[in-house]
């Protein structure tokens, strides 16, 4: 739901997890340890090429990184080729419908839609990269200190998880939006500060299993420090099921940010994102302006789609398991 | 408190084990619901401006001894620490707060709300299930075939939308192209409306459904894939069970513990969609309260439905745990 909102862990076995119940829980790094050994013979490849390999070879995945490029390039690249105003409110002008001037029609402003699209999903996927972003860094150090330390600390910090886990990110995000008046910044903080959780008990996990391998104790024994071994081996080592994990923030906090601005509490005019510019369509709907709602809606659609597809055209491509069935 | 983590084990001498873990995960619930509190606490403290200069007017400033006695009244003069301590007792009495804006406590709009976020979500979610595990069934035995596919597309773009975006679509389509249902949620106060009216209910609760059939059913995909691999499967086949019979008996009923657990787990997931379905239909029900609340910034009415809805997800992930230790009986809890 993105609305996903839903804003939940991605959709996969392995997420039903949640740190509290599997029973087919089996750490990801024991099986590319065995991975190896079950090589044919013949040239050895190595993990990142297989992982690449198996990635390539998903059209759904590939697809998903094109629209997404594709996206991006519109967003950023497109007003210099594409220029309109979008600061200036022309009523002479509003809700004309696609003509040669304006190919997707104008909106209530005056505003001329396909600019609009630009300048608005510029927002969208800014916010939604960046809480992106952020949430991971943060949920990345919190699960890894958490697991590697373990005992009194690792409880402490995973009950306040659990304890913002149980408030819904929409609710806690509206809450702190309706306190603070939200601008491209503030929301990038309120939405990362809500999404970093699912990472951090991912991590954690993982950082539990890690924490006891050979490497960690050995370097444990030459001197290193805790620390060292978040940051160098710990970290590292989940880098896989970090960025599966990241690629569903990119798609969650989008879904976030533009639920927000659909319902009213995006960055301020005259700036919007697809959300705010949905929410001004709707006004609309019964005028049958229908250039004011799909474009926008289509825009949001594809790339949380698009970053879905590569998410989990990543996941498979970590998970080895899952190469062999 | 030690963490909890499941290890799959002969099953024998389960009762005293399951006793600890729940008594354990029960404790954890509590810790939770505290740390809950002192977040929402710590929101309320952060909030702009007067509580007394809201209530009483920009008046006020002019007389600073009815601030204070206003105050005094409701121990805004008390350090933080004692404040907590007063919000907490009354949270514990049942007294949520107080709305200014709508002149009312928040526990009782709360009771006039939350029926009809209840019968929404209710229907919806049943819904969703009867449709979301056919669908992961058929998927996870057609593998990678046409009919895998085709609803894996449907399922992905329905996540991916965005409720709204489905609800709009739902108004655009059958209430206004073809005017089949009205395009707003039954209005009339009680529970009475939505059965008196129940044909504008069918939108939001298929707005509703749509999102979580995409979550469920994809769920249902792999944990069914996860149990086609395991041994009983292997064995129910050996001994010459039909596939129909492996299927239904075996491997279904094993797939369905995950949902149960899945279905606690998504109440924050549901809630979320339910308040933005509320908020496209003008449906009166909680969720939709929430968002005005947040747009007239109602704090006490955002709080005081912040702490009840946390108070649902901890009460339902406590629940889907137990749950799932009582429906697998493979699965035994150690402290390590």
């Amino acid at each position: 739901m993105t609305m996903n909102l839903p804003a939940d862990p991605p959709p996969g076995p392995e997420s039903s997890a949640m740190g509290l119940a599997t029973v087919t829980s089996e750490p990801l790094g024991e099986a590319s340890a065995i991975a190896p050994g079950m090589l044919p013979a013949g040239k050895p490849r190595s993990a990142f090429r297989r992982s690449l390999d198996v990635f390539l070879d998903n059209k759904l995945a590939v697809t998903g990184v094109a629209i997404f490029v594709a996206m991006v390039l519109f967003c950023f690249l497109g007003p210099v080729f594409y220029h309109t105003d979008q600061v200036h409110v022309n009523f002479a002008i509003e809700n004309m419908p696609p003509s040669a001037a304006h190919p997707l029609g104008t909106d209530g402003n005056g505003y001329d839609v396909l600019g609009r699209l630009m300048a608005a999903g510029q927002i969208s996927l800014e916010v939604g990269l960046a809480a992106a972003a952020l949430a991971t860094i943060v949920g990345v150090l919190w699960g890894a200190v958490a697991g590697y330390f373990g005992g009194v600390l690792d409880s402490a910090m995973m009950r306040l998880v659990d304890a913002m886990l149980s408030i819904p990110t929409l609710f806690l995000a509206l809450v702190v939006v309706a306190i603070v008046t939200p601008t491209t910044p503030i929301l990038i903080l309120v939405i990362a500060l809500t999404s970093w959780l699912t990472t951090s008990r991912l991590v954690r996990g993982e950082a539990l299993s890690l924490r006891v391998r050979e490497y960690v104790q050995a370097m444990k024994v030459m001197g290193g420090g805790g620390t060292r071994a978040v940051l160098r081996h710990i970290a590292p080592n989940a880098v896989g099921t970090i960025m599966v994990n990241a690629t569903f923030q990119v798609a969650d906090a989008i879904a976030l940010v533009v639920a927000l601005s659909y319902l009213g509490l995006g960055v301020p005019p005259p700036k919007q994102d697809w959300g705010g510019m949905l929410s001004d369509g709707v006004q609309y709907v019964y005028d049958g302006y229908w250039w004011l709602i799909f474009p926008a809606g289509l825009c949001i659609i594809l790339v949380i789609t698009a970053a879905i597809f590569v998410g989990e055209g990543l996941r498979d491509a970590v998970e080895v398991r899952l190469q062999q069935r | 408190m030690a963490p909890v983590t499941p290890a799959p084990q002969a099953g024998t001498g389960k009762g005293p084990a399951l006793v600890a873990f729940f008594v354990r995960r029960l404790l954890q619930s509590i810790v939770v619901l505290l740390l809950v509190t002192l977040i929402t606490f710590a929101l309320l403290r952060m909030i702009p401006g007067n509580v007394a200069v809201a209530v009483m007017g920009p008046g006020a400033y002019r007389n600073p001894q009815a601030i204070k006695l206003f105050n005094a009244t409701y121990g805004f003069d008390l350090p933080w620490y004692r404040q907590y301590f007063l919000w907490l007792s009354n949270l514990a009495r049942g007294n949520l707060g107080y709305s200014w804006t709508l002149n009312q406590s928040v526990a009782s709009l709360l009771a006039n709300r939350l029926p009809k976020t209840i019968a929404l979500v209710g229907i919806s979610t049943i819904l969703a299930l009867v449709l979301a595990i056919p669908i992961g069934v058929i998927q996870a035995v057609r593998r990678n075939k046409l009919t895998d596919h085709a609803f894996n597309a449907f399922s992905t773009i329905f996540y991916a939308t965005p409720a709204f975006l489905i609800g709009i679509v739902a108004i655009l389509l059958f209430a206004i192209k073809f005017p089949i249902f009205p395009p707003e949620g039954p209005q009339g106060e009680g529970l009475g409306s939505i059965i008196t009216n129940f044909e504008a209910m069918i939108l939001p609760i298929v707005t509703l459904a749509l999102v979580t059939i995409a979550l469920f059913s994809r769920y249902m995909r792999s944990s069914v894939l996860d149990n086609l691999t395991e041994d009983y499967v292997r064995t129910a086949r050996a001994k010459g069970a039909s596939e129909r019979r492996v299927l239904i008996r075996h491997v279904m009923r094993n797939s369905l513990i995950p949902i149960a657990t899945l279905l606690g787990l998504s109440l924050p997931a549901i809630l979320a969609g339910a308040l933005i379905t509320e908020s496209v239909f003008n449906y009166p029900g909680m969720g939709y309260l929430f968002y005005q609340s947040a747009l007239k910034q109602d704090y006490p009415t955002l709080l005081g439905f912040t702490v009840v809805v946390a108070l649902a997800t901890v009460v339902g992930s406590l629940l889907a745990d137990i749950a799932y230790a009582v429906l697998d009986p493979r699965v035994r809890y150690v402290s390590s």
